[in-house]
């Protein structure tokens, strides 16, 4: 087995690992990073980010406001001094993708714009037209190129963290083009993996984003916290769950019912279409169940109305919002309702990690979508998402280089002994398998239990009958055999890691929901409707055991908004 | 594009010699479901290095609804009928750029092509033309990055701002001059459509010099130098014929035919002006 050696490996190539990969490269010229990404970096999930990032861009802002918004919107639960951090440093990346050459959208005096956003409560999120994750990441890929100590393993899945004595030793990681596995021994590994949204059937996530690095991380013994916090975007196409930009409610667009009402005015009268996401997506909810939606080939929906905005405005601001629309739902919104109903978005929970990046075990770090830092506490305001891999991602990949910088050669490590074990799992065990379930019926009906009971609302009911579909899935899964036995460019074999790794998740985001007797942001439990803080104003761990997840608590930092009433 | 070719195997990668068993015969497909009665016939172009070193063609017939792009054929045949198909996707929402192939001879993103527009069964799926085929549907891209790599693809400046002194201006208008560009997903459809690239696959083709053009048109970039330098070879722009089909077949309108034209009147200028001009004032 060959056996490559790195300071850093960089675990994904979207916006968090790419940043994370050019603040290492920078922090010195000595240090060598690899980033190996299952996918081409410009193919990550990034790519699809629509609307914007946030920061505070103008005199007429505060960190203060973006730190009070943001923890606001976590319906308390963010650690504050973390959000204090993080809007402080917001700005600076922005300017510093500016200088890599990002399109930012411009003022008429030659600044980066700046758009309105759910929950925010001044316009501080800058945007690329609306195709920001797109223009971030082709940017930040360009950008990586200029650094010669950035070498890419693009197409590798990485299998499994290799840990010796609790210590980072390296990834195993299956090269698609040649169907080997391969040892690459690091000082430091960075997960920047990405979210977890194929776990659900209705999602605006791409296929990859079936959150391996969290199942990784869990999997080498380190903890994920809060996973019971999943985002539910309200604004996806039915059918597909192709996401319609929250954007386009920032440029003026309405929410409607089937009586043409903003029924918006019910539920958060002083945001209206601008309220924090967790609660329009239950306002929709509760109109479609009330028999205000109307009815489609995929179910129920609302209306989103961009009709008085104009074409002007739609083509010049919202062009991919068109784009989407014309190609996927047929319609155009200059003349035409766009169907839209809540759809799983984004994870606020993930690997655990502190202000610095560090996962506590020695050498292994988080960043991105796939960490929990956290800002995003129950529920994440629209744009801080993409700011937030550019923070965390540029100081993990500064820890991890310092870090990196004060161990000894990677020589001795034991990575090829360690990988060999993981070939003989993975070629001997998984690919030899014979069973007569299918991969497909099993991930499918474990989206189907996710969506149905671990949903926008949840009960104890619901969430105990989830956990024993998902343990009689987890069965099934064992007999679950692959057809295609030729190891190279596997794509069935690819699925059935990523399948195993979902299955994971599930059971830990599952009991996580049944834990938490409380309704907290996007957390609705209709058996404990109510916010509890004497009990569970406190973060959950979730460590891996031989019998399923073991849970713990970590408080909640506080610095200075104390928790209040949540309300808009 | 009509009549491609049938997909050429990779001859870079030798396929390694079978591991095992070969894979049952494909289950019968399963039937349409309920409410459903219509199917289509999909005749995909096929390519199993490591089981035989021709490609080959396989029919699957599936239930059809109009509402069905080409990439949800692909996962119906992959999830209920035959799991060993390999292609890729992820986004499914034309931007990323993975799903590309040939469709009909025409390359598309087969995410983005409805079924009912193609009015036809079988409809019939290869890789991307002009492309070594590595295993089915699925391409090798490495020659396509490295052109991406080659055109110097980020800003390069003699000074750099601190970014405590904020961002580099840039008004809407200067934006607008290299936006089309920008919009380049990389995937590589333009090639798939290049006649010129057909025949020489060094040729930085219609991507790459888009890339190029954008950072050309970019106000914040002084790398105009290296970067003309690097797209003016002899497999460079001066080799395109000005065909145009890359601009035809674009998923986003980036006119990559246009950007090698406005290269080349660049080059040329550069080119002039270091004849006419004495060494010191270029
Ligand atoms: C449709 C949509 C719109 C959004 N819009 C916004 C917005 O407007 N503003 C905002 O702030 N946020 C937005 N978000 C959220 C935001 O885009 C994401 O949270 C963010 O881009 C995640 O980036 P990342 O770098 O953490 O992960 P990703 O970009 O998902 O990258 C993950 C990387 O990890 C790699 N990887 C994964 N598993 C493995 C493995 N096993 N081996 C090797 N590599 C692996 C992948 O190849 C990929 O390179 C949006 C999300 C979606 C889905
Ligand atoms: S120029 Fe157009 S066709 Fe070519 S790779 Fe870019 S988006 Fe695809
Ligand atoms: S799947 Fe991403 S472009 Fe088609």
């Amino acid at each position: 087995m060959e056996r490559l050696a790195y300071d850093i490996v960089i675990v994904g190539g979207g916006a968090a690992g790419l940043r994370g990969a050019i603040a290492a490269a920078e922090t010195s010229r000595a240090l060598r990073i690899a980033i190996v990404s299952k996918v081409y970096p410009m193919r990550s999930h990034t790519v699809s980010a629509e609307g914007g990032t946030a920061a505070v861009l103008r005199d007429y802002d505060s960190f203060d406001s973006h730190g009070f918004d943001t923890v606001k919107g976590s319906d308390f639960l963010a650690d504050q001094d973390v959000v204090e951090f993080f809007v402080r440093r917001a700005p600076g990346e922005v300017i510093q993708m500016e200088h890599w050459g990002c399109p930012w959208s411009r003022e008429p005096d030659g600044r980066v714009a700046v758009r309105a956003f759910g929950g925010m409560s001044v316009k501080r999120t800058a945007f690329a037209a609306d195709k920001v994750g797109f223009h971030m990441l082709h940017t930040l890929f360009q950008t990586s190129l200029k650094y010669e100590n950035i070498e890419r393993f693009d197409e590798w899945f990485v299998t499994q963290i290799l840990a010796e004595g609790g210590k980072v030793a390296g990834v195993a990681a299956l090269e698609l083009r040649s169907g080997t596995i391969h040892a690459i021994a690091a000082k430091a590994v960075i997960l920047s993996t990405g979210g977890a949204g194929r776990v659900y059937e209705f999602t605006t996530n791409g296929a990859i984003k079936t959150g391996d690095g969290m199942a990784l991380a869990y999997r080498a013994g380190a903890p994920l916290k809060d996973m019971e916090f999943l985002q539910f975007h309200p604004t996806c196409l039915p059918g597909t769950g192709i996401l319609i930009t929250e954007a386009a409610r920032g440029e003026g667009g309405y929410l409607v019912n089937n009586k043409g009402e903003r029924f918006l005015k019910k539920y958060v009268p002083e945001k209206m279409e601008l309220g924090p996401r967790d609660i329009l997506s239950r306002s929709i909810i509760q109109e479609i169940r009330e028999g205000r939606g109307f009815d489609g080939p995929y179910g129920h929906y609302v209306g989103l109305d961009l009709r008085h905005l104009g074409e002007e405005v739609i083509d010049r601001k919202l062009p991919m919002v068109r784009e989407l629309s014309e190609e996927y739902a047929g319609i155009d919104p200059v003349h035409e309702l766009i169907p839209v109903r809540p759809g799983q978005h984004y994870i606020m929970g993930g690997v655990h990690t502190d202000i610095t990046g560090s996962t506590g075990m020695a050498g292994l770090y988080a960043a991105g979508e796939a960490a929990c830092v956290s800002i995003n506490g129950a529920n994440r305001l629209g744009s801080n998402s993409l700011s937030e891999c550019l923070v965390f991602g540029a100081e993990a990949g500064r820890s991890a280089a310092a870090y990196a910088l004060t161990q000894g050669p990677v020589g001795s490590n034991p990575v090829t002994a360690l990988a060999k074990a993981e070939e003989t799992r993975i070629f001997d065990g998984l690919l030899k398998r014979e069973g007569g379930e299918s991969l497909a019926d099993v991930r499918r009906e474990m989206q189907r239990a996710m969506e149905e009971h671990v949903g926008i609302y949840r009960s104890a009911e619901a969430l105990e009958k989830a956990l024993s579909l998902l343990r009689e899935l987890r069965k099934r899964f064992d007999r679950v055999g692959v057809r295609d036995k030729d190891p190279f460019f596997n794509t069935e074999l690819t699925a059935t890691l990523e399948l195993d790794f979902m299955l994971d998740l599930a059971e830990v985001i599952a009991n996580a929901a049944l834990l938490r007797k409380e309704s907290r942001g996007a957390h609705s439990r209709t058996d404990y409707p109510k916010r509890d803080d004497a009990n569970f104003l406190a973060h959950s761990m979730a460590f891996r055991t031989a019998t399923g997840p073991r849970y713990e608590t970590k408080p909640v930092t506080i610095t200075k908004w104390p928790p209040a009433a949540r309300v808009y | 594009m009509a009549g491609a070719p049938a997909p050429k195997p990779a001859s870079a990668t030798p396929p390694p010699p079978p591991r095992s068993v070969p894979p049952p015969p494909p289950k019968p497909a399963v039937p349409a479901p309920k409410g459903s009665s219509k199917t289509i016939k999909l005749r995909i172009g096929r390519y199993r290095p490591e089981r035989s070193a021709e490609p080959f063609y396989q029919e699957f017939t599936i239930p059809y609804r109009d509402d069905m792009v080409v990439l949800d054929a692909l996962n119906y045949i992959k999830d209920r009928i035959d799991p060993t198909l390999a292609y890729r996707w992820s986004c499914r929402m034309g931007i990323c750029g993975s799903c590309g192939a040939d469709v009909e001879g025409s390359p598309k993103l087969t995410c983005a092509l409805y079924l009912k527009d193609l009015r036809k069964s079988p409809v019939t799926i290869e890789p991307l033309a002009n492309f070594a085929v590595l295993k089915d549907l699925i391409v090798d891209i490495e020659p396509f990055m490295e052109k991406l790599e080659s055109v110097n693809p980020y800003i390069v400046r003699g000074d750099e701002k601190p970014i405590e002194r904020g961002e580099y201006r840039q008004t809407p208008e200067e934006l607008e001059l290299y936006r089309q560009q920008s919009l380049c997903i990389n995937c590589m459809l333009c090639y798939a459509a290049c006649p010129v690239y057909g025949h020489d696959e060094k040729f930085l083709g219609p991507a790459a010099s888009a890339l190029a053009l954008r950072y050309e048109m970019d106000s914040r970039d002084q790398g105009s130098e290296e970067r003309l330098a690097a797209v003016a070879t002899s497999h460079g722009i001066w080799q395109c014929t000005f065909v145009g089909e890359c601009s035809v077949v674009c998923p986003k309108h980036v006119d990559p035919a246009g950007a090698i034209q406005q290269l080349k009147a660049r080059a040329a200028t550069r080119l002039m002006r270091s004849m006419l001009l004495p060494l010191s004032t270029r």
